[in-house]
Protein backbone atom coordinates (compact mmCIF):
# COMPACT_ATOMS: atom_id res chain seq x y z
CA UNK A 1 0.00 0.00 0.00
CA UNK A 2 1.61 3.63 -0.91
CA UNK A 3 1.95 5.93 1.91
CA UNK A 4 -0.87 7.88 0.13
CA UNK A 5 -3.28 4.74 0.30
CA UNK A 6 -2.29 3.93 3.51
CA UNK A 7 -2.88 7.34 5.14
CA UNK A 8 -6.74 7.29 3.52
CA UNK A 9 -7.05 3.85 4.97
CA UNK A 10 -5.74 4.83 8.60
CA UNK A 11 -8.08 8.43 8.76
CA UNK A 12 -11.34 6.69 7.00
CA UNK A 13 -11.00 3.62 9.83
CA UNK A 14 -10.38 6.14 12.56
CA UNK A 15 -13.65 7.99 11.44
CA UNK A 16 -15.70 4.72 11.47
CA UNK A 17 -14.31 3.76 14.62
CA UNK A 18 -15.15 7.05 16.24
CA UNK A 19 -18.76 6.73 14.19
CA UNK A 20 -19.24 3.06 15.64
CA UNK A 21 -18.23 4.49 19.24
CA UNK A 22 -21.17 7.63 19.07
CA UNK A 23 -23.89 6.29 15.98
CA UNK A 24 -23.97 10.14 16.07
CA UNK A 25 -23.92 11.04 12.26
CA UNK A 26 -25.39 7.80 11.22
CA UNK A 27 -28.48 8.44 13.39
CA UNK A 28 -29.20 11.85 12.84
CA UNK A 29 -28.65 11.66 9.25
CA UNK A 30 -30.74 8.48 8.94
CA UNK A 31 -33.48 9.76 11.04
CA UNK A 32 -33.34 13.15 8.92
CA UNK A 33 -33.34 11.42 5.69
CA UNK A 34 -36.80 9.53 6.46
CA UNK A 35 -38.26 12.11 7.93
CA UNK A 36 -38.00 14.08 4.72
CA UNK A 37 -39.51 11.03 2.83
CA UNK A 38 -42.63 10.46 5.08
CA UNK A 39 -43.70 14.35 4.74
CA UNK A 40 -43.16 14.69 1.24
CA UNK A 41 -45.37 11.15 1.19
CA UNK A 42 -47.59 12.53 3.29
CA UNK A 43 -47.79 15.31 0.38
CA UNK A 44 -47.24 13.63 -2.81
CA UNK A 45 -49.43 10.62 -2.40
CA UNK A 46 -52.74 11.15 -2.14
CA UNK A 47 -55.68 7.96 -1.46
CA UNK A 48 -52.49 5.81 -2.12
CA UNK A 49 -51.31 7.27 -5.48
CA UNK A 50 -48.19 8.93 -6.23
CA UNK A 51 -47.66 12.20 -8.10
CA UNK A 52 -46.32 11.07 -11.07
CA UNK A 53 -42.39 11.43 -11.32
CA UNK A 54 -41.87 12.93 -7.48
CA UNK A 55 -39.46 9.77 -6.14
CA UNK A 56 -36.80 11.22 -8.25
CA UNK A 57 -36.48 14.54 -6.88
CA UNK A 58 -37.57 13.47 -3.35
CA UNK A 59 -35.10 10.87 -3.18
CA UNK A 60 -32.23 13.03 -4.51
CA UNK A 61 -33.67 16.18 -2.10
CA UNK A 62 -33.38 13.43 0.75
CA UNK A 63 -30.02 12.60 0.15
CA UNK A 64 -28.91 16.27 -0.50
CA UNK A 65 -30.29 17.77 2.81
CA UNK A 66 -29.24 14.54 5.21
CA UNK A 67 -25.96 14.76 3.53
CA UNK A 68 -25.44 18.60 4.26
CA UNK A 69 -26.16 17.35 7.77
CA UNK A 70 -23.38 14.56 7.80
CA UNK A 71 -20.79 16.69 6.00
CA UNK A 72 -21.41 19.51 8.67
CA UNK A 73 -19.94 17.33 10.75
CA UNK A 74 -17.17 15.69 8.77
CA UNK A 75 -14.06 18.19 10.67
CA UNK A 76 -16.39 19.17 13.39
CA UNK A 77 -14.93 16.32 15.59
CA UNK A 78 -11.58 16.80 14.52
CA UNK A 79 -11.83 20.87 15.87
CA UNK A 80 -13.21 20.06 19.18
CA UNK A 81 -9.91 18.33 20.43
CA UNK A 82 -8.12 20.62 18.25
CA UNK A 83 -7.19 16.75 16.14
CA UNK A 84 -7.00 18.72 13.31
CA UNK A 85 -3.83 20.43 14.30
CA UNK A 86 -2.29 17.19 15.07
CA UNK A 87 -2.95 15.96 11.65
CA UNK A 88 -1.99 19.20 9.87
CA UNK A 89 1.51 18.95 11.99
CA UNK A 90 1.60 15.41 11.08
CA UNK A 91 4.32 14.82 7.64
CA UNK A 92 1.52 13.06 5.79
CA UNK A 93 0.03 14.35 2.39
CA UNK A 94 -3.04 16.52 3.13
CA UNK A 95 -4.65 15.46 0.32
CA UNK A 96 -4.89 12.01 1.89
CA UNK A 97 -6.59 14.00 4.90
CA UNK A 98 -9.23 14.84 2.57
CA UNK A 99 -9.40 11.54 0.73
CA UNK A 100 -9.58 9.92 4.08
CA UNK A 101 -12.81 12.46 5.08
CA UNK A 102 -14.55 11.85 1.74
CA UNK A 103 -14.07 8.13 1.73
CA UNK A 104 -15.63 8.25 5.90
CA UNK A 105 -18.56 10.45 4.54
CA UNK A 106 -19.10 8.75 1.47
CA UNK A 107 -18.85 5.58 3.28
CA UNK A 108 -22.06 6.59 6.02
CA UNK A 109 -24.23 8.46 3.00
CA UNK A 110 -24.28 5.06 1.36
CA UNK A 111 -25.88 3.04 4.44
CA UNK A 112 -28.16 5.83 4.50
CA UNK A 113 -28.99 5.24 0.89
CA UNK A 114 -29.41 1.94 1.52
CA UNK A 115 -32.27 2.35 3.87
CA UNK A 116 -34.05 5.82 1.88
CA UNK A 117 -33.90 4.02 -1.51
CA UNK A 118 -36.16 1.34 -1.15
CA UNK A 119 -38.15 3.79 1.56
CA UNK A 120 -38.79 5.97 -1.49
CA UNK A 121 -39.40 3.17 -3.83
CA UNK A 122 -42.39 2.06 -1.40
CA UNK A 123 -43.99 5.22 -1.03
CA UNK A 124 -43.81 6.22 -3.80
CA UNK A 125 -44.40 2.84 -6.00
CA UNK A 126 -41.03 3.52 -8.14
CA UNK A 127 -39.54 1.00 -9.98
CA UNK A 128 -36.21 2.21 -8.66
CA UNK A 129 -34.77 -1.52 -8.62
CA UNK A 130 -35.80 -2.61 -12.56
CA UNK A 131 -31.96 -1.20 -13.52
CA UNK A 132 -30.44 -1.61 -10.45
CA UNK A 133 -27.05 -1.41 -11.35
CA UNK A 134 -27.64 1.70 -14.01
CA UNK A 135 -29.71 3.23 -10.20
CA UNK A 136 -26.46 2.15 -7.79
CA UNK A 137 -24.21 4.01 -10.51
CA UNK A 138 -26.66 7.30 -10.56
CA UNK A 139 -26.38 6.78 -6.94
CA UNK A 140 -22.30 6.32 -6.59
CA UNK A 141 -21.45 9.14 -8.69
CA UNK A 142 -23.94 11.40 -7.17
CA UNK A 143 -23.03 10.97 -3.92
CA UNK A 144 -19.83 11.03 -5.05
CA UNK A 145 -19.38 15.00 -6.65
CA UNK A 146 -21.85 16.04 -3.70
CA UNK A 147 -19.53 14.93 -0.82
CA UNK A 148 -16.50 16.01 -3.20
CA UNK A 149 -17.32 19.21 -2.71
CA UNK A 150 -18.92 19.23 0.50
CA UNK A 151 -16.07 17.70 2.16
CA UNK A 152 -13.89 20.74 1.11
CA UNK A 153 -16.54 22.99 2.08
CA UNK A 154 -16.54 21.80 5.56
CA UNK A 155 -12.55 22.08 5.68
CA UNK A 156 -12.65 25.95 4.53
CA UNK A 157 -15.45 26.28 7.58
CA UNK A 158 -13.98 24.16 9.92
CA UNK A 159 -13.09 27.86 11.85
CA UNK A 160 -16.18 29.71 10.73
CA UNK A 161 -18.32 30.81 13.24
CA UNK A 162 -21.08 30.41 11.36
CA UNK A 163 -20.15 27.38 9.32
CA UNK A 164 -23.24 25.39 10.18
CA UNK A 165 -25.36 28.16 8.28
CA UNK A 166 -22.55 29.25 5.66
CA UNK A 167 -22.19 25.10 4.41
CA UNK A 168 -25.56 25.14 2.54
CA UNK A 169 -25.07 28.46 1.50
CA UNK A 170 -21.86 27.23 -0.50
CA UNK A 171 -22.35 24.15 -0.82
CA UNK A 172 -25.60 23.92 -2.56
CA UNK A 173 -25.16 26.68 -5.83
CA UNK A 174 -22.39 24.24 -6.87
CA UNK A 175 -23.71 21.44 -6.08
CA UNK A 176 -26.69 21.72 -8.28
CA UNK A 177 -25.63 20.41 -11.51
CA UNK A 178 -24.71 17.13 -9.82
CA UNK A 179 -28.19 17.35 -7.71
CA UNK A 180 -29.74 17.97 -11.09
CA UNK A 181 -28.34 15.11 -13.37
CA UNK A 182 -29.15 12.73 -10.30
CA UNK A 183 -33.01 13.51 -10.55
CA UNK A 184 -33.07 13.90 -14.47
CA UNK A 185 -30.82 10.45 -14.08
CA UNK A 186 -33.48 8.55 -12.10
CA UNK A 187 -36.37 10.68 -13.66
CA UNK A 188 -35.39 8.50 -17.19
CA UNK A 189 -34.92 5.51 -15.23
CA UNK A 190 -38.19 5.80 -14.05
CA UNK A 191 -39.36 6.02 -17.78
CA UNK A 192 -41.77 2.94 -18.76
CA UNK A 193 -39.68 3.15 -22.11
CA UNK A 194 -36.65 4.65 -24.09
CA UNK A 195 -35.32 6.29 -21.07
CA UNK A 196 -32.30 4.05 -20.75
CA UNK A 197 -29.93 5.90 -22.97
CA UNK A 198 -30.92 9.89 -21.35
CA UNK A 199 -30.18 7.70 -17.75
CA UNK A 200 -26.87 7.01 -19.51
CA UNK A 201 -25.96 10.21 -20.25
CA UNK A 202 -27.18 11.96 -17.17
CA UNK A 203 -24.54 8.93 -15.61
CA UNK A 204 -21.51 10.25 -17.89
CA UNK A 205 -22.54 13.60 -16.78
CA UNK A 206 -22.29 12.80 -13.00
CA UNK A 207 -18.99 11.22 -13.73
CA UNK A 208 -17.23 14.16 -15.83
CA UNK A 209 -18.65 16.69 -12.37
CA UNK A 210 -16.69 13.70 -10.21
CA UNK A 211 -13.47 13.94 -11.85
CA UNK A 212 -13.64 17.81 -12.20
CA UNK A 213 -14.62 18.50 -8.42
CA UNK A 214 -12.26 15.71 -7.28
CA UNK A 215 -9.55 17.48 -9.39
CA UNK A 216 -10.14 20.66 -7.67
CA UNK A 217 -10.41 19.95 -4.13
CA UNK A 218 -7.11 17.80 -3.96
CA UNK A 219 -5.97 20.91 -5.98
CA UNK A 220 -7.35 23.27 -3.44
CA UNK A 221 -6.85 21.26 0.05
CA UNK A 222 -3.36 21.93 0.86
CA UNK A 223 -3.57 26.19 0.49
CA UNK A 224 -7.50 25.62 2.23
CA UNK A 225 -5.79 24.20 5.24
CA UNK A 226 -2.81 26.17 5.48
CA UNK A 227 -4.02 29.27 7.55
CA UNK B 1 16.61 15.48 8.21
CA UNK B 2 17.62 16.46 11.86
CA UNK B 3 18.54 19.72 13.51
CA UNK B 4 19.62 20.93 16.84
CA UNK B 5 18.43 24.22 16.92
CA UNK B 6 15.51 26.12 16.22
CA UNK B 7 16.07 29.88 15.30
CA UNK B 8 13.07 32.77 14.41
CA UNK B 9 15.09 35.38 12.75
CA UNK B 10 13.12 39.01 12.84
CA UNK B 11 9.62 36.98 12.73
CA UNK B 12 6.80 39.09 12.15
CA UNK B 13 3.31 37.69 11.89
CA UNK B 14 0.30 39.97 11.76
CA UNK B 15 -3.53 38.88 11.44
CA UNK B 16 -5.72 41.84 9.50
CA UNK B 17 -4.22 44.82 11.68
CA UNK B 18 -3.10 43.22 14.77
CA UNK B 19 0.56 42.46 14.91
CA UNK B 20 0.83 39.16 17.46
CA UNK B 21 4.44 38.88 16.73
CA UNK B 22 6.47 42.04 16.29
CA UNK B 23 10.63 41.10 14.85
CA UNK B 24 11.23 38.48 17.57
CA UNK B 25 14.56 36.89 17.11
CA UNK B 26 15.33 33.68 19.26
CA UNK B 27 17.15 30.65 19.46
CA UNK B 28 17.08 27.66 20.97
CA UNK B 29 19.43 24.72 21.20
CA UNK B 30 18.81 20.37 21.27
CA UNK B 31 18.96 19.11 25.03
CA UNK B 32 17.16 22.63 26.68
CA UNK B 33 14.18 23.63 28.08
CA UNK B 34 12.89 27.20 26.93
CA UNK B 35 9.60 28.42 28.64
CA UNK B 36 8.21 31.60 27.33
CA UNK B 37 5.66 33.30 29.64
CA UNK B 38 3.56 36.58 29.01
CA UNK B 39 -0.11 37.75 29.66
CA UNK B 40 -2.70 36.77 27.36
CA UNK B 41 -2.41 37.93 23.90
CA UNK B 42 1.33 38.29 24.25
CA UNK B 43 1.66 36.24 21.39
CA UNK B 44 3.27 32.80 22.75
CA UNK B 45 0.56 30.67 20.56
CA UNK B 46 1.46 32.27 17.62
CA UNK B 47 4.65 31.68 18.13
CA UNK B 48 4.26 27.93 18.52
CA UNK B 49 2.15 27.48 15.96
CA UNK B 50 4.94 29.12 13.54
CA UNK B 51 7.50 26.88 15.30
CA UNK B 52 5.14 24.11 14.06
CA UNK B 53 4.89 25.48 10.61
CA UNK B 54 0.81 25.50 11.29
CA UNK B 55 1.23 29.62 10.56
CA UNK B 56 3.67 30.98 8.53
CA UNK B 57 5.36 34.22 9.19
CA UNK B 58 4.65 37.69 7.61
CA UNK B 59 8.15 38.46 7.32
CA UNK B 60 10.86 36.85 8.76
CA UNK B 61 12.65 33.20 8.60
CA UNK B 62 12.31 30.46 11.21
CA UNK B 63 15.10 27.55 10.45
CA UNK B 64 15.39 24.48 11.57
CA UNK B 65 19.54 23.82 11.95
CA UNK B 66 20.11 24.26 8.81
CA UNK B 67 16.65 23.99 7.08
CA UNK B 68 14.31 26.42 6.49
CA UNK B 69 10.46 26.02 7.36
CA UNK B 70 9.70 26.84 3.22
CA UNK B 71 11.71 23.82 2.31
CA UNK B 72 11.24 21.56 5.33
CA UNK B 73 7.72 19.74 4.25
CA UNK B 74 6.50 16.80 5.74
CA UNK B 75 10.25 15.51 6.38
CA UNK B 76 10.34 18.51 8.87
CA UNK B 77 7.09 17.98 10.18
CA UNK B 78 8.02 14.75 10.84
CA UNK B 79 10.35 16.42 13.66
CA UNK B 80 8.24 18.41 15.44
CA UNK B 81 5.70 16.78 18.30
CA UNK B 82 3.17 19.73 19.82
CA UNK B 83 0.83 19.55 22.42
CA UNK B 84 -1.58 22.17 22.33
CA UNK B 85 -4.13 23.54 25.30
CA UNK B 86 -6.82 21.60 23.40
CA UNK B 87 -5.19 18.27 23.84
CA UNK B 88 -5.18 16.44 19.93
CA UNK B 89 -6.95 13.97 21.58
CA UNK B 90 -10.44 11.82 20.09
CA UNK B 91 -12.05 11.52 23.25
CA UNK B 92 -14.30 9.00 21.55
CA UNK B 93 -11.46 6.71 21.43
CA UNK B 94 -9.14 4.61 23.97
CA UNK B 95 -5.85 5.70 25.34
CA UNK B 96 -4.53 2.80 23.46
CA UNK B 97 -6.24 3.72 20.22
CA UNK B 98 -5.65 6.99 20.22
CA UNK B 99 -1.90 6.57 19.96
CA UNK B 100 -1.90 3.64 17.83
CA UNK B 101 -3.80 6.29 15.35
CA UNK B 102 -1.14 8.87 15.59
CA UNK B 103 1.50 5.91 15.18
CA UNK B 104 -0.06 5.04 12.10
CA UNK B 105 -0.39 8.52 10.97
CA UNK B 106 3.56 9.30 11.29
CA UNK B 107 4.07 5.45 9.36
CA UNK B 108 6.06 4.31 12.88
CA UNK B 109 8.02 1.11 12.69
CA UNK B 110 6.59 -1.30 15.49
CA UNK B 111 3.57 0.46 16.55
CA UNK B 112 2.58 -1.61 19.05
CA UNK B 113 5.88 -1.57 21.18
CA UNK B 114 5.45 2.06 20.64
CA UNK B 115 2.44 2.70 22.34
CA UNK B 116 2.71 0.00 24.86
CA UNK B 117 5.74 2.08 25.99
CA UNK B 118 3.59 5.45 25.85
CA UNK B 119 1.07 3.72 27.67
CA UNK B 120 3.77 3.11 30.65
CA UNK B 121 5.29 6.20 30.59
CA UNK B 122 1.93 8.31 30.70
CA UNK B 123 1.09 5.30 33.81
CA UNK B 124 -1.83 4.47 31.99
CA UNK B 125 -1.20 0.77 31.23
CA UNK B 126 -3.87 -0.48 33.44
CA UNK B 127 -6.36 2.34 31.60
CA UNK B 128 -5.55 1.53 28.01
CA UNK B 129 -8.57 0.25 26.66
CA UNK B 130 -10.58 2.78 28.41
CA UNK B 131 -11.74 5.66 26.22
CA UNK B 132 -10.19 8.68 26.52
CA UNK B 133 -13.69 10.98 27.54
CA UNK B 134 -13.77 8.96 30.74
CA UNK B 135 -10.06 10.28 32.06
CA UNK B 136 -9.17 13.26 34.60
CA UNK B 137 -7.44 15.77 33.27
CA UNK B 138 -4.05 14.84 34.26
CA UNK B 139 -4.23 11.70 32.63
CA UNK B 140 -5.32 13.29 29.49
CA UNK B 141 -2.38 15.45 29.82
CA UNK B 142 -0.21 12.46 30.58
CA UNK B 143 -1.05 10.37 27.10
CA UNK B 144 -1.30 13.62 25.23
CA UNK B 145 2.12 14.39 25.82
CA UNK B 146 3.05 10.66 25.01
CA UNK B 147 1.57 11.17 21.51
CA UNK B 148 3.08 14.31 20.90
CA UNK B 149 6.40 12.23 21.99
CA UNK B 150 5.20 9.40 19.84
CA UNK B 151 7.67 9.91 17.47
CA UNK B 152 10.40 10.68 19.24
CA UNK B 153 10.61 14.46 18.07
CA UNK B 154 13.64 16.72 17.88
CA UNK B 155 11.45 19.82 18.70
CA UNK B 156 8.61 19.39 21.12
CA UNK B 157 6.13 22.67 21.64
CA UNK B 158 4.06 22.62 24.73
CA UNK B 159 0.99 25.33 24.96
CA UNK B 160 0.22 25.95 28.79
CA UNK B 161 1.44 22.35 29.48
CA UNK B 162 0.91 22.47 33.50
CA UNK B 163 -3.12 24.34 33.44
CA UNK B 164 -5.72 22.51 35.30
CA UNK B 165 -3.00 19.55 36.85
CA UNK B 166 -3.04 18.91 40.39
CA UNK B 167 0.63 18.55 42.31
CA UNK B 168 1.38 15.47 41.12
CA UNK B 169 0.70 15.61 37.66
CA UNK B 170 2.97 18.82 37.20
CA UNK B 171 4.87 16.89 39.19
CA UNK B 172 4.58 13.88 36.68
CA UNK B 173 5.08 16.20 34.01
CA UNK B 174 8.28 17.78 34.87
CA UNK B 175 10.05 14.62 35.30
CA UNK B 176 8.89 13.36 31.77
CA UNK B 177 10.11 17.18 30.32
CA UNK B 178 13.78 16.16 32.37
CA UNK B 179 13.66 12.98 30.07
CA UNK B 180 12.78 14.59 26.85
CA UNK B 181 15.23 16.97 27.47
CA UNK B 182 18.06 14.70 28.38
CA UNK B 183 17.11 13.00 25.05
CA UNK B 184 18.32 15.91 23.09
CA UNK B 185 14.98 17.57 22.20
CA UNK B 186 14.26 20.54 21.89
CA UNK B 187 11.89 22.08 24.01
CA UNK B 188 9.85 24.72 23.87
CA UNK B 189 6.76 25.62 26.28
CA UNK B 190 4.61 28.86 27.10
CA UNK B 191 3.67 28.92 30.62
CA UNK B 192 1.82 31.65 33.07
CA UNK B 193 2.95 29.80 35.71
CA UNK B 194 6.66 30.41 36.95
CA UNK B 195 6.73 28.44 39.94
CA UNK B 196 6.01 25.11 37.80
CA UNK B 197 9.25 26.03 35.61
CA UNK B 198 11.06 27.36 37.84
CA UNK B 199 13.45 24.53 38.49
CA UNK B 200 12.84 22.78 35.01
CA UNK B 201 13.25 25.33 32.84
CA UNK B 202 17.29 26.16 30.95
CA UNK B 203 15.88 29.78 30.20
CA UNK B 204 13.01 32.45 30.22
CA UNK B 205 11.97 34.63 27.77
CA UNK B 206 8.66 37.04 28.08
CA UNK B 207 6.71 38.19 25.28
CA UNK B 208 4.91 41.31 25.87
CA UNK B 209 2.65 42.84 23.03
CA UNK B 210 4.30 40.47 20.60
CA UNK B 211 8.25 41.60 21.47
CA UNK B 212 10.16 39.63 23.54
CA UNK B 213 11.58 41.46 26.58
CA UNK B 214 14.52 42.57 27.37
Amino acid sequence: MTGFARTVWVITRKDLLVEARTREVLFTTLFFAISCVLVFAFGFVREGRPVSDAAAGILWIAIAFSGTLALGRVFERERHGETLRALLIAPIDRPALYVGKLVGILILLAAVEVVVVPLVALMFQAALFDHALLMVGLLAAGTVGFAAVGTLFAAMLVRARSRDVMLPILLYPITVPVIIAGVRGTAALLQPEGGLPMARAWLAMLVFFDVVFITLALWTFEPVMTE
Amino acid sequence: MDFTNLQFIDVTRTFGRRRALNRVSLAVEAGTITALLGPNGAGKSTLLSIAATLLQPTSGEVRYGDHAASNGGAALRARIGMLGHDLYLYPELSAAENLRFFARVYALPDVEQRVARGLELAGLTDRADDVVAGYSRGMRQRLALERALLHDPRLLLLDEPFTGLDEAARGALRERLRMARAAGTIVVLTTHDIAAIADLSDRSLTLVEGRLAA
